[in-house]
């Protein structure tokens, strides 16, 4: 069970239940975005949404303090271009979750699909269990934004590809139906790990030998002190929130996946005068 | 001196010495730096000159000639200058050779081969200059037909069932095409939102999100989400007339962006919102885009993000299926469509995709305009065409072969004070308009440039009106897909066939 306490306000915020499929049947998207800003309107300021099934663009550029509580399995593109809300899913969830997203806070209890962060500018993406491919692609920074991506458990092929800033954070874990967390068997990241990142970094718990998965322009670091410090109060917040004791992060070493440069392919043109 | 600077430049810089002052200026403006004063005379390096003009221009007494320097090579009917030139860079470079504008290859252009028709005798010719003569256009979506309810009691109250897509309405069938803030200067990219405001044009933003100064222009200006989704946030969304997924650009089909960090100067940082000084790599793919299904999703997802309150559109490089393509893209759900063809421009570009890859925008417009028609969803979206468009004869053929509006940008560049020297890719533009270096932008006027491209695209839509009005026309959206008004001249009647014109004389 996820703690809501740790990411909702705690002030009692004016909140709002809605039955995404009344009567067994499913709201569409359009109908269902357009209630949540007539919602957010008419002044409330969390909204519990029940039974949600597939339903694409939940919450697609919202703005502002807002919580969405998501009881089922939203479809693709969850909080797309979003800047501010919070999510909690209670489920799974599909592809591109957090695409291009400037601001917000989403957590899934539960696995995540592919390419999830898109672009992200900013914001923190919490996944509790495993996530597909393409995850954490193109994340940026700028000024005081700063994408954060936290994977409980594994990853596939293309983690943190074409990265431009940000950080990714990969853990390994497993957690079993009976509320019990072991160590994943499963390779922590597939390959191409990281190719054509540019800045930023991944963060790996693993004591996998990574060297034969990093992709174009990647390369392992030690695990700096600095960096460790930079990190443990997200790995801290990330424990917290899925009830993972904090202990079973330091049984395994961190990897540190770095940019060999700023500019990966900046050796592959030239100019001439024809 | 080692082999690579053996060979012979393209250019010679004569320098008069009898009317030269000494006073230096060319040695500031030449900004690739050809120009030097040894203490007693000016020097000129022929191997650095791009031929930009600038020193030509500025120079106070006339003294300077840039030349033609190639009359010694051996020549070559198959190994032509250019070829020896490309291997000569490559072997001492050894790298992915950039290139800048468009495809320079001397390929025959199919506008050059059509021929306009006018009216004699039988149909009336109108005055475009006492007659109204329309030139709008309406961009987004539009209805196939018009559904009305009438009221039983009363049966003349009827009001109308249709709901409309959001569209909106521009004055000149014209639209300048995307140049990003980083590829060209603030002052070029402020003098052409200006002037596409004033004219009630489109203007494209360029992948690299719109610097907060320009959103007054916002209702004027088309953005685009291109794989980078740079700038791209929730502002930059609202602030615009209609959203474009750029897929691919006519110079580089199949060929992302590559904005190298020593360019991402504090403007372009706030504008792409990325650090200072780090690459802006524009992948190749959109990574949320595999399939037709995808699109519709990001162009869904776009539409959900602005509350279905501007048109989204598609932007495509002309490639060799491209009909089928833009009925998945209409079908997906665009309100708009771009074609640009393998002679569209760029500021940065391979110059083996520049020159090789794509296919000509006369024969992308007419495919696609017809599988539209065939599919019956032609009359439902806007379809923008470009990729050298060069003046109102390109502009005219491309709406008779089925384009709403036509796309240009080198014409505008060109308006500006551009020579076509084709560096644009250096950042050094001596002219302030292809570089982000404070010194140099300055020498852009913006007054002076907005009022060159007012000028310019009145002047194309005067000579528009004037064609409309020799063919009988009184309003541009019956010359669009109206191949009947042209005749083909070329060598290929093939070519003819794929437009769906009858060669001159039938």
């Amino acid at each position: 069970m996820i703690k809501t306490t740790m990411i909702l306000s705690k002030e009692n915020k004016k909140t709002v239940e809605i039955d995404v499929a009344p009567n067994g049947k499913p709201l569409k998207y359009q109908d269902l975005n357009d209630k949540i800003h007539e919602i957010i309107q008419n002044g409330y300021e969390r909204l519990i949404l029940n039974n949600v099934c597939g339903q694409r663009f939940i919450a697609a550029s919202l703005q502002g303090d807002f919580e969405i509580i998501i009881n089922g399995i939203p479809g693709n593109d969850l909080g797309v271009f979003m800047d501010g809300p919070k999510i909690i899913v209670n489920g799974n969830c599909e592809d591109q979750m957090g695409n291009t997203m400037n601001d917000g806070f989403i957590i899934v209890d539960g696995d995540g699909g592919d390419v999830i962060g898109l672009s992200a500018r900013g914001g923190k993406i919490y996944v509790k269990k495993d996530v597909g491919y393409r995850v954490g692609i193109h994340i940026k920074e700028y000024e005081h934004q700063y994408p954060i991506i936290i994977i409980g458990g594994t990853a596939g092929d293309f983690l943190g590809e074409y990265m431009a800033g940000g950080l990714i954070i990969t853990l390994g874990l497993k957690f079993l139906p009976d509320g019990t967390i072991i160590e994943n068997s499963h390779s922590i990241c597939g390959g191409e790990l990281g190719t054509g990142i540019h800045r930023g970094k991944i963060i790996l718990r693993t004591e996998e030998n990574l060297e034969s998965k990093l992709g174009v322009g990647a390369k392992l670091f030690k695990l700096m002190e600095e960096t460790k410090k930079e990190i443990e109060p997200y790995i801290k917040e990330f424990c917290e929130i899925f009830n993972i004791p904090f202990d079973l992060i330091g049984k395994k070493p961190l990897q540190v996946v770095k940019p060999i440069s700023k500019r990966p392919f900046g050796g592959n043109y030239c100019g001439q005068y024809i | 001196m080692s082999l690579s600077h053996i060979f012979p430049t393209y250019f010679k810089i004569e320098i008069d010495r009898d009317l030269c002052k000494k006073c230096k200026r060319c040695t500031n403006h030449c900004s690739y730096g050809a120009l030097s004063f040894n203490g007693e005379r000016i020097v000129a390096e022929d191997d650095k000159c791009v031929a930009c003009q600038r020193c030509v221009t500025m120079c106070p007494g006339k003294a300077i000639r840039v030349v033609r320097n190639e009359s010694y090579l051996p020549p070559h009917g198959n190994y032509t200058r250019r070829i020896r030139n490309i291997i000569w860079a490559q072997s001492g470079n050894g790298g992915v050779l950039l290139s800048a504008t468009g495809n320079d290859r001397p390929i025959r252009s199919i506008f050059d081969d059509l021929l306009l028709d006018a009216c004699q005798v039988t149909n009336p010719a109108i005055d475009p200059l006492r007659e109204t003569i329309e030139t709008k256009v309406f961009f987004g979506r539009r209805p196939n037909k018009l559904d009305f309810s009438m009221d039983e009691g009363d049966p003349s109250k009827v009001s109308l069932k249709t709901e409309f897509y959001p569209h909106f309405e521009i004055d000149m069938p014209i639209m300048v095409g995307h140049m990003s803030l980083g590829s060209i200067s603030y002052n070029a990219c402020m003098a052409i939102y200006q002037a596409s405001k004033e004219l009630n044009i489109l203007a494209g933003s360029g992948e690299g999100g719109l610097h907060p100064d320009f959103y007054e222009y916002g209702p004027n200006i088309i953005s685009e989400v291109a794989s980078g989704r740079f700038g791209v946030d929730i502002n930059y969304l609202h602030n615009v007339a209609g959203l474009e997924i750029k897929i691919g650009q006519g110079a580089k089909p199949g060929h992302g962006g590559h904005l190298p960090g020593e360019k991402v100067n504090t403007l372009i940082s706030q504008t792409r919102m990325i650090p200072k000084g780090s690459d802006a790599l524009s992948p190749y793919p959109h990574h949320d885009i595999y399939s037709i299904e995808d699109l519709a999703q990001l162009i869904a997802a776009l539409k959900e993000a602005t509350r279905y309150k501007v048109p989204v559109g598609v932007k495509i490089a002309a490639v060799h299926n491209s009909a089928p393509i833009a009925v998945g893209i209409v079908r997906g759900g665009a309100d708009f469509l771009t074609l640009d063809g393998f002679r569209g421009g760029t500021g940065a570009a391979p110059r083996i995709i520049r020159d090789h890859a794509g296919i000509p925008i006369e024969l992308a417009i007419a495919s696609v305009d017809q599988r539209l028609r065939d599919e019956g969803l032609r009359d439902e979206i806007t379809l923008v065409a470009g990729g050298s468009i060069r003046y109102s004869a390109d502009l005219i053929k491309a709406i008779a072969l089925g384009a709403d509006v036509g796309m240009c940008c080198l014409p505008v560049l060109i308006a500006m004070g551009c020579r076509m020297c084709q560096q644009c890719f250096r950042g050094l533009c001596s002219w302030g308009i292809a570089t982000q270096n404070e010194y140099l932008v300055k020498r852009l006027d913006i007054d002076v440039a907005r009022n060159r491209i007012i000028n310019l695209f009145h002047s194309w839509n005067e000579e528009l009106k004037e064609v409309l009005g020799a063919m009988g026309i009184d309003s541009v959206e019956s010359l669009r897909s109206n191949r009947d008004r042209l005749r083909y001249i070329g060598p290929n009647p093939r070519i003819a066939e794929i437009l769906g014109v009858k060669h001159a004389g039938e």
